[in-house]
C-alpha cells in the first residue's frame, strides 16, 4: 500500500462517517460540525487528485463561508429537543419513498456509466491546477460559467429585494 | 462659556471624504504618535518620591530644644484646640535629676494622637506655645489594626539631637529652614 | 507498508519538521512579545511608562502573565458544551499557526552538498487562497467558543465576529486580485520574486494595500473593528466563559493571527524578504548570510506593521456595528471592485 492508498482509504472511512453522523446526531449543531468534517475529507480527496484550487475553493466557499451561515442560523434558532415539532408519520413515509427514489435513480445513473473504466489520475494530473482549469472555465465552458454568474446576480438582487422590504 | 473654549456641534452630513474616516484617523494617529517622544511624567514611586510643599501638613512630631530636652509641658492648648478632639494626654511633674530629659517642671507623661480622627488640619501647631508640637513632612503609613494608628509619646517624639545627630535632621526636615 | 514508509524521502521530513518547529516557536515568541510591546506602546502613547518591574524594562513580563495564566484555576461551565468549549480555542490556535506555512521567510539556504533548502514550509500552488481558507476556517474557533459557553453575550459576541469576518473577506479577495493581476501567480514565493525583479507591489496599488489593511484589522478582531470582544458592552465577548490556559489560547491566538496577518501584508505588498533600493545579490555574500540578512529584513518589516497594529489600537475608537457593515459593505466593497476594474484596464494598456 502507497502512501497515497493510505490517504485514500483514510479519508473515504472519514468522509462516510462524518456524513453518516451528519444524518443521524440529534442536536443539529453538530450535524453542521460533521458536515464540515465531510468537506474537509472532500478536500482531501482532491488533494490526492491534484485539485488544488478545487480543494481550496470548496473549503473557502463551503467550510468557511456557507457552513458559518448554517451554524449562525442553528444557534440563533436554538434548536432543542423540546422545541423539535413532532413528525407527521405521513411525513416520514413520504420522506422515506422521496429518498429511495433519488437512491435508485443515482444507482441506475451511475450503474450504466463507464465510471468503472476511467482511471482516475492520482497525484500527477494538473488539469485540477488553477492555471489550467482557468483556461477551461474562460474558453470551452463560458458560455455556462457565464450564465452560472448571472445567476448568482439575480440571487444576490433577490436578497437585496427580500432585505428593503421592511 | 467661561473659558471660551465651547464649540458649536457640528451636525453637516459627512461628506465622502470624512465617511471613509481614514483623513481623521491620520490625524489622530499623528496626535498619538507625537505623545511617543513627550516626556512621561510618571515617577517610579520606590525609587524616586515627589517631594512634599513646604506648607504641607503630615505626621505629627513632639519636639526637644537643642541640649534633646522635651518642649512639651503638657499644658494642654493642641486638645482643646483640636476639632477633631484626637489628641489626649496626661501630666506628670519634673522630678529632681530629670532636668536633661525636660525643659520644663511639667511634662507629658501620656501623649497620644489618635490618626484616624485627626483631619491634619495643624491648629495644635499653632496653638501650642512652647514649639512642641508640629505637623512633619510625612504621611501617615498604611497599619492592619485600628490600635497601629493610636500614635503613642515614643512614636511621635523626635529622634534626641545629639544622640541621633542624622535622624534629627531628617526628621526636622524643611520645617527648619522656614521658622 | 513499511517498506514504502521507509521509501519517504528522510531529510526533507526532517528538514521540514526543523522549519516547522522553528516557525511555531517564533510564532510564540513573537506574539508573546507583542503583548509586552501593546502594553509598553499604550503606556507611551498615553504619557505612561509601561510594565517596568519583571526583569530590566519589565522584559520578562509575558513570561509572568504566561505563568499567570497556567496557573489560575480552569473552570468549564456546567451548563456547557463540554468538548466543544475545549475545541474552541484549540480551533483558534492551531488556525492562527497553520497560515505560516506558505509564507516564504528568506531568501533559499544552499548547502555545502549543493543540496537547495527553501525557507518555506510549502511552496504549493495555491499560496494566497490557502491563507483565505484559513482564515475562513479560523472563524469556527470564535463560534464553536462563543456558542459551547451557553452565555448569551459570548453568543452575541460569537456572531458579531463571524459576520464580522465573513463580512471582510470579501473586500480582501478583491484588493488581493488586483495583486495577482500584476504577477500572474497564487504563489507566495512568485509573488515575492515579482516584486524583487518589478518593485513593491504597495507602489502599483496603494488602494489595494490600503483596503487590504483595513480588512486584516477586521480580521484579527483588532480595533478598531473589535466588536466580538468590546468589553463594554459584552463584558469580555467569546471568550468571557473561558479562564486559566483556554483564554490564553484565545488570546494568543489574536496575537498570532496579527503577526501572521503583518506577515501575509508585507509579502504581497512590501516585497517580503527584499531589501529596498539594492541589489543585494550583488554583493556575493554566501547562502547562509543572505538567508539570515533576508530572514532578519522580513522581521523588521514586520515589526513595523505590529507596531502600526498596536498604534491604530491606541488611537481610534470602536466602530459602531452598523458604521462596521457599512464600511465593509458600500464602500471597501465598491472601492476594491474599482481598483480592480482600474488595474486591470492599466494593464491592458501596457501590455497593447
Amino acid at each position: 500500500m502507497s502512501i497515497t492508498q493510505i490517504l485514500f482509504w483514510f479519508l473515504s472511512v472519514v468522509a462516510l462517517f462524518s456524513a453518516l453522523m451528519v444524518i443521524s446526531s440529534k442536536n443539529p449543531i453538530y450535524s453542521v460540525l460533521w458536515l464540515i468534517v465531510t468537506f474537509f475529507s472532500i478536500s482531501g480527496h482532491y488533494i490526492l487528485l491534484n485539485a488544488q484550487f478545487l480543494a481550496i475553493v470548496n473549503i473557502i466557499v463551503y467550510a468557511g463561508a456557507i457552513m458559518v451561515l448554517f451554524l449562525f442560523v442553528i444557534m440563533l434558532m436554538n434548536l432543542n429537543k423540546e422545541t423539535e415539532p413532532p413528525k407527521n408519520r405521513w411525513l416520514k413515509m413520504a420522506g422515506a419513498v422521496a429518498g429511495g427514489c433519488l437512491l435508485l435513480v443515482l444507482v441506475a445513473a451511475l450503474k450504466d456509466t463507464d465510471i468503472k473504466q476511467q482511471h482516475a489520475l492520482v497525484n500527477e494530473g494538473n488539469i485540477g491546477l488553477i492555471k489550467n482549469l482557468g483556461k477551461e472555465l474562460f474558453t470551452t465552458y463560458v458560455v455556462p460559467f457565464e450564465i452560472s454568474s448571472i445567476l448568482f446576480l439575480s440571487a444576490m438582487v433577490g436578497a437585496v429585494v427580500i432585505g428593503k422590504k421592511e | 462659556m467661561l473659558t471660551q473654549r465651547a464649540k458649536q456641534v457640528d451636525r453637516k452630513p459627512m461628506t465622502f471624504l470624512e465617511s471613509i474616516y481614514l483623513w481623521n484617523i491620520l490625524k489622530g494617529m499623528g496626535i498619538t504618535i507625537s505623545h511617543l517622544f513627550k516626556k512621561k511624567v510618571t515617577i517610579n514611586y520606590p525609587e524616586q518620591t515627589r517631594s512634599f510643599s513646604k506648607v504641607w501638613r503630615g505626621l505629627h512630631v513632639l519636639n526637644r530644644d537643642e541640649a534633646g530636652r522635651e518642649n512639651c509641658t503638657a499644658c494642654g492648648l493642641c486638645a482643646v484646640a483640636c476639632p477633631a478632639e484626637a489628641i489626649t494626654m496626661e501630666a506628670a511633674e519634673r522630678l529632681p535629676g530629670e532636668e536633661h530629659l525636660y525643659r520644663e517642671e511639667k511634662y507629658a507623661a501620656k501623649y497620644e494622637i489618635n490618626m484616624l480622627r485627626c483631619i491634619f488640619c495643624g491648629l495644635c501647631e499653632e496653638a501650642c506655645p512652647k514649639d512642641a508640637i508640629y505637623l512633619s513632612q510625612s504621611i501617615a503609613p498604611a497599619n492592619y489594626g485600628r490600635k497601629g494608628f493610636i500614635y503613642k509619646k515614643e512614636d511621635l517624639l523626635i529622634p534626641h539631637p545629639k544622640e541621633e545627630p542624622e535622624a534629627y535632621q531628617k526628621a526636622l526636615g524643611e520645617k527648619a529652614t522656614i521658622n | 507498508m513499511i517498506m514504502t514508509l521507509i521509501a519517504v524521502d528522510w531529510w526533507l521530513i526532517l528538514e521540514k519538521g526543523v522549519l516547522i518547529g522553528g516557525i511555531i516557536g517564533l510564532s510564540f515568541f513573537i506574539a508573546m512579545y507583542t503583548t509586552y510591546a501593546e502594553r509598553k506602546v499604550a503606556a507611551w502613547l498615553q504619557d505612561r511608562r509601561g510594565p517596568n518591574r519583571a526583569g530590566p524594562f519589565g522584559i520578562l513580563q509575558p513570561l509572568a502573565d504566561g505563568g499567570k495564566l497556567f496557573f489560575k484555576e480552569e473552570i468549564i461551565p456546567l451548563a456547557s458544551n463540554r468538548f466543544l468549549f475545549i475545541l474552541g480555542p484549540a480551533l483558534a490556535m492551531i488556525t492562527a499557526l497553520l497560515t505560516s506555512t506558505v509564507i516564504p521567510w528568506a531568501t533559499p539556504f544552499v548547502t555545502k552538498g549543493g543540496s537547495v533548502i527553501p525557507m518555506q514550509v510549502a511552496d504549493v500552488d495555491m499560496g494566497i487562497l490557502l491563507v483565505f481558507s484559513i482564515v475562513s476556517v479560523g472563524v469556527y474557533g470564535i463560534m464553536i467558543g462563543g456558542w459551547a459557553s451557553n452565555n448569551k453575550f459570548s453568543l452575541i459576541a460569537a456572531i458579531r465576529g463571524a459576520s464580522q469576518m465573513v463580512s471582510y473577506e470579501l473586500p480582501m479577495g478583491l484588493a488581493l486580485i488586483a495583486v495577482l493581476f500584476l504577477t500572474g501567480s497564487l504563489k507566495m514565493s512568485e509573488i515575492v520574486t515579482n516584486q524583487v525583479q518589478h518593485g513593491w507591489h504597495i507602489i502599483y496599488q496603494p488602494l489595494g494595500f490600503l483596503i487590504f489593511f483595513i480588512c486584516a484589522l477586521a480580521e484579527c478582531n483588532r480595533t478598531p473593528f473589535d466588536l466580538p470582544e468590546a468589553e463594554n458592552e459584552l463584558n469580555f465577548g467569546y471568550h468571557q466563559e473561558y479562564s486559566s490556559m483556554k483564554l490564553g489560547f484565545y488570546l494568543f491566538a489574536e496575537y498570532i493571527n496579527m503577526f501572521i496577518s503583518s506577515a501575509v501584508m508585507v509579502t504581497l505588498y512590501f516585497g517580503g524578504y527584499d531589501i529596498p533600493f539594492v541589489n543585494e545579490t550583488s554583493w556575493g555574500l554566501n547562502s547562509f548570510w543572505m538567508s539570515f540578512l533576508s530572514f532578519s529584513v522580513i522581521m523588521t518589516k514586520i515589526a513595523f506593521f505590529l507596531f502600526v497594529f498596536l498604534w491604530i489600537r491606541w488611537t481610534i475608537p470602536r466602530f459602531r456595528y452598523d458604521q462596521l457593515m457599512n464600511l465593509g459593505w458600500k464602500k471597501l466593497i465598491p472601492l476594491a471592485l474599482v481598483n480592480m476594474i482600474i488595474t486591470a484596464a492599466v494593464i491592458l494598456l501596457l501590455n497593447k
